[in-house]
């Protein structure tokens, strides 16, 4: 697209985010919760900086990506654990 | 394939920056190791709102020589060989000296509601905010301790968040002396009037904490307890953190001792950054927290004598030890109230990994065994969250060595050392 945006998809939403995003600030555009804790807690980014692995989610059909640490691309199917 | 440096740097902050630089000034191939996408860590993250300042944009062209090796993270060792694993698989990186620039993490302490979406850490908030979360509008408070809070206030501002105020857990009268000692150090001097300006009118209120938080799926409301008593806020979000521990997961897998005696240890180094492990240095945060000039200079020094030249690291060696000085009085100045190592109840969630609630580890003294029984320490953080935490609250001895992977790793990136043990035990 030549708006300068990153154009991309969480939980099947489309979403379209300035260049430099990473996915978890993408994903918070949608879904205030990105995985469900053992006991089913919703659960969200703490650290931001991919130590405590609670933004993890599915990106590309790949599971446990952290969102802070992997940029937005264009094209890429984000889910939730929600 | 094996790539071979003269010079491997891990960490692309401050630290690691300018250790790569030294070591490339002296011919020698050098190659830097970061997580992250981009380089200057932490302190010097990208935002996407913000140009980079004068003194990231020098650091990170002067390694121009230098080989940046975006988005790896090390997941073992063997030897001098470190195996990273990055979007593009498995890679062994070999070299004749090592500098570990790890930097620091924030530390997080568990509080009843610490685990409710909208809670995030206070660098950990200013992090994410760099790299596009939405907070424009959004109420946030700012709590925990140390000058971080400052400087994530300021992004959050930035950005467009309301920023109801900042909660700092010291003490005035611990704040007035550390002001009173600031003037030594110019620079920090400066740079904590101008964030002071630029946040003039947001609340700044000293030995104030939050004990806790509420909400169903996310955060709607804190309770905060200061000088005059219990308040209810209702906020957004919530960054709150107490202040920095030195991130010390690689050195440990590589078996390099830690300081004795301290809560938070970092590794131990000669002036020169040698850790007890020959080829093996370290600089800045890792050990222990001292700040960006801390990390320069020490980064430098490291990055010199890594080359071989220990002529060039000796002349910057007076500049590292005033540095220095200031490390200890942000350690004095910022110490915790030990009334936040009562926040959590034993029905609080300590280890968010696996949902072990702090009064399952009640009847452990020994880490191991907490670990095995309630399986506290054992999920996707390996206990780099809970395990700080813990160490804070006088629960547990900080721990010293470390097992690979050293993050959850494919396991075709460790399959390539199928038939080496030192590469694929535990994972």
């Amino acid at each position: 697209m030549s708006d300068g945006l990153i154009h991309l998809r969480v939980n099947g939403q489309p979403v379209a985010v300035p260049e430099g995003t990473n996915v978890a600030a993408a994903v918070a555009r949608v879904s205030t919760g990105f995985r469900r804790s053992v006991h089913g807690e919703p659960r969200a980014p703490l650290c931001g900086m991919g130590a405590c692995f609670e933004c993890r989610v599915r990106v590309d059909g790949h599971a446990n990506v952290r969102a802070c640490m992997t940029p937005a691309r264009a094209g890429m199917q984000v889910q939730t654990d929600d | 394939m094996t790539e071979r440096y003269d010079v491997l740097v891990v960490g692309a902050g401050p630290a690691g920056l300018a250790a790569a630089q030294a070591a490339a000034s002296h011919g020698r191939r050098v190659g830097v190791i970061d997580a992250q996408a981009r380089p200057g860590g932490q302190f010097w993250r990208h935002d996407i709102a913000k140009a980079p300042t004068r003194a990231a944009q020098a650091a990170i062209t002067a390694i121009d020589r230098v080989e940046l090796l975006a988005g790896h993270t090390v997941i073992a060792s063997e030897g001098q060989t470190l195996r990273t694993e990055s979007a593009h698989g498995a890679h062994d990186l070999e070299y004749g000296a090592l500098v570990l620039a790890t930097g620091a993490r924030e530390l997080l302490l568990p509080f009843p509601g610490w685990t409710l979406p909208g809670v995030t850490g206070a660098g950990g908030l200013q992090a994410l905010v760099k790299q596009g979360w939405p907070i424009a509008g959004k109420r946030v408070v700012v709590a925990g301790s140390g000058p971080l809070l400052l400087a994530a206030a300021d992004s959050l501002r930035a950005h467009g968040a309301q920023v109801l105020g900042i909660y700092e857990q010291a003490s005035a009268r611990a704040l007035a002396a550390f002001t009173a000692q600031l003037w030594r150090w110019p620079a920090r001097a400066m740079q904590a009037l101008s964030l002071r300006t630029r946040l003039a009118g947001v609340p700044y209120r000293s030995g104030s904490h939050v004990r806790a938080a509420f909400g169903d799926d996310t955060l709607e409301a804190i309770e905060i307890t200061g000088p005059h008593g219990v308040r209810r806020v209702a906020c957004d979000h919530l960054a709150v953190g107490y202040g920095l521990v030195p991130d010390t997961g690689l050195p440990r897998l590589l078996g390099c001792a830690l300081q004795d005696n301290a809560r938070h240890p970092g590794v131990r180094v000669d002036a020169f950054g040698h850790t007890s492990v020959a080829n093996v240095f370290a600089a800045g945060e890792a050990c222990g927290i001292g700040g960006l000039a801390v990390a320069r200079i020490e980064g430098a020094i490291a990055g010199h004598a890594a080359a071989g030249d220990d002529a060039s690291a000796a002349a910057l060696l007076p500049r590292r030890t005033r540095a220095r000085r200031f490390s200890g009085l942000l350690a004095c100045s910022f110490a915790l109230d030990p009334r936040l190592h009562a926040l959590a109840t034993p029905q609080t969630v300590v280890c968010r990994c696996e949902d072990v609630p702090l009064g399952a580890l009640d009847d452990f003294s020994d880490t191991r065994a907490a670990r095995l029984a309630s399986r506290c320490g054992m999920g996707a953080c390996q206990g780099r969250i809970c395990g700080s935490a813990l160490a804070e609250l006088g629960r547990f001895m900080p721990a010293t060595g470390r097992r690979p992977p050293l993050f959850p790793a494919r396991l075709d990136s460790l399959a390539a050392s199928a038939g080496d043990r030192s590469l694929t035990t535990d994972c």
